[in-house]
């Protein structure tokens, strides 16, 4: 019992995380319909933003969410105004174009990652990493608490923000539909690259929040694209409310799939629940909670 | 008339080149450029001519290859059976992904085939008993010259353009070109998408899984990570297609030319001339810029993916005349 209880503590804290990975990916999905395959490549980008504050600069990773949250979104703007947009001008056979770009985005990020930093393992040693405390016999790691609070905070500003601000409002209604939204005068090139920001800088949280709790190289975005996109597939994708849910039920599977099955299934697990979505809920959680 | 000859010239200078150029070194480049074209006809039948993007080619690519391997090292057949065994594996690896994959549309369909990737490479892994895991599969090659394997290459590369040229002449080919154009007005036709999406991808990983094989036979060393790589494999296929030109018969030819000169390129440093000039000028900066530059190959890689797509969507037998009218235009100002 205690090693389930466990298992499921540790996936809901980790699936936090991933809610926002997830997230960052959906609202991207949702207003460009591209699937933006460097997403996990920017949370690595601002996982080495965070290791160079700390270590060069002393600066804790929960106060570098206010350096590498701008520094991506601004990557994120750049990406999509200068990178993304063009090609929606440019004619071609094939659709697909813009995720290939994401990917030759992914690639460039990566290689000068590890250009600067080599391809060493890194990591974020800060006095509270290791932390944890108990309740009965469960234990839960401090950071990933922490973590889960800043998830919370992040989740109901992003909700505040899509249904209260103007922009918010533009974002959603794009994303609903982006021919009647230029019609009610919605500037769409400009949401779009707002929202690219904004999925850019979700992701870069995540990553400053990982970061004390986890390693870093120059290869491990490829693994959180995979999740993110696991992800949004489970909640349907466009959908914020759906990822937050696949997130967590990502999480939930790779613990229980680590402590039941074995350690190396860990990264499987998120690819058969993929397929699994795609035969028996294509359109994910969406489909059931119609948000 | 001229356009007609330019395949069979081609081909006739790719027979003698081997007899023409001894070096092992241009013969080794012009063998993967050939295993390239297979791929990338492959990929340009399934996304260019049907219109199903596959981010997934290596999970067909690495099934053939570790089917030669596996035929070696389990059976002790000749990993010459892979070539047609290979081909084989593949093709039951793709007919119930299929099956599963087809209902699915547009970047759906490509995450799937990524998925795909991803699974073949983990199963590679993780089943150390039949795969060896992270160890890999070494066997002896059988050939020690490279002519052998360059002729053997021709042969498929040549088949494979073939096979798809006959394909997409055939009624078939209609079909597939009526799915990529409006899949639901092809099916309104009374054209069963399904079944014609299921035989573009059944041709296309029969080719690549050959490909596979002949990739194990002439490396002779494969461990999961490089025939199931996702950048090295399956983004270098539809690299192929979209700088050769997708939807276009001969484009995947120049594509695999050009990328795997391209990727040469970077990887030597262009074949070494730049650290040469850069020691030749005897500037510290210039030769630490040319470290640099050899040093980022990948990155210039990823660069060049950008641009490739920003700028020459439709590839260059796509974009030929585009290209060609760019150069006149140029031509008739400085004249």
């Amino acid at each position: 019992m205690d090693l389930f209880l466990q298992a499921l503590v540790s996936g809901l804290l980790r699936g936090g995380l991933y809610a926002l990975v997830g997230i960052g990916m959906t609202l991207i999905m949702g207003v460009m319909k591209i699937i933006n395959l460097a997403h996990g490549q920017l949370m690595m980008v601002s996982m080495y933003i965070t290791f160079v504050c700390f270590t060069s600069l002393g600066i804790d990773p929960y106060v570098s969410l206010l350096i590498c949250m701008p520094v991506l979104f601004l990557i994120g703007v750049i990406i999509q105004k200068y990178l993304l947009n063009p090609l929606i001008r440019v004619e071609t056979i094939l659709p697909e174009n813009q995720v290939l770009m994401t990917v030759g985005i992914g690639m460039v990020l990566t290689e000068t990652m590890r250009f600067i930093f080599t391809s060493d393992y890194k990591s974020v040693k800060t006095s509270y990493s290791n932390a944890t405390f108990f309740l009965g016999n469960i234990s839960f790691s401090v950071p990933l608490v922490i973590d889960l609070g800043f998830v919370t905070l992040l989740t109901w500003v992003l909700f505040w923000f899509l249904n209260k601000t103007d922009t918010g409002k533009s974002i959603r209604a794009t994303a609903q539909d982006k021919d009647a939204a230029i019609l009610m005068g919605v500037n769409s090139e400009k949401i779009t690259y707002i929202t690219f920001g904004i999925g850019s800088a979700l992701v870069a949280a995540a990553g400053a929040l990982l970061i004390p709790i986890y390693y870093l190289f120059p290869d491990i975005g490829g693994e959180f694209t995979r999740r993110a996109f696991v992800i949004c597939i489970l909640g349907g994708l466009g959908s914020t409310v759906g990822a937050i849910f696949g997130g967590i039920t990502l999480g939930l599977a790779e613990a229980f799939g680590a402590t039941y099955v074995a350690m190396e299934f860990e990264d499987v697990i998120g690819l058969v629940i993929f397929i699994l979505v795609l035969l028996f809920l294509p359109g994910g959680f969406r489909r059931l909670i119609k948000i | 008339m001229v356009k007609k000859a330019v395949p069979f010239i081609a081909l006739a200078a790719l027979l003698v080149f081997p007899l023409v150029v001894k070096s092992d070194y241009y013969q080794h480049l012009m063998i993967l450029v050939l295993m390239w074209v297979v791929i990338g006809s492959a990929w340009n039948l399934i996304a260019g001519y049907t219109g199903q993007v596959s981010f997934g080619d290596a999970a067909f690519f690495g099934t053939g290859a570790y089917t030669a391997g596996l035929l070696v090292t389990k059976l002790g057949w000749s990993a010459w059976w892979g070539l047609f065994f290979g081909g084989i594996t593949a093709v039951l690896i793709a007919m119930p992904f299929g099956w599963i994959c087809f209902r699915l549309r547009g970047a759906y369909f490509a995450l799937a085939t990524l998925a795909l990737n991803e699974i073949m490479r983990h199963i590679a892994t993780i089943w150390e008993k039949l795969t060896y895991g992270m160890l890999g599969i070494l066997i002896v090659q059988t050939f020690a010259s490279k002519l052998p394997y360059y002729y053997i290459s021709l042969a498929l590369a040549v088949i494979s353009l073939i096979t798809v040229r006959l394909v997409m002449r055939s009624k078939y080919g209609y079909y597939f070109l009526s799915i990529r154009e409006d899949q639901d007005a092809a099916e309104s036709m009374g054209i069963n998408t399904h079944h014609y999406k299921m035989i573009s991808l059944v041709i296309a990983a029969a080719l690549t899984g050959v490909a596979g094989a002949l990739y194990m036979n002439y490396m002779g060393f494969i461990d999961p990570h490089v025939v199931f790589s996702l950048h090295d494999i399956s983004i270098m296929a539809i690299l192929v297609g979209i700088v050769g030109g997708v939807g276009t018969q001969y484009g995947p030819a120049v594509g695999a030319f050009i990328m795997v000169a391209v990727q040469e390129l970077f990887r030597t440093g262009g074949y070494g001339l730049i650290s040469k000039l850069a020691k030749a000028s005897g500037s510290e900066t210039i030769i630490s810029l040319s470290e640099f530059i050899t040093k980022a190959h990948v990155m210039g890689f990823g660069i060049l993916v950008v641009v490739a797509i920003l700028f020459l969507p439709n590839g260059v037998v796509g974009d030929w005349n585009k290209i060609t009218r760019l150069v006149l235009q140029k031509k008739i100002k400085g004249g």
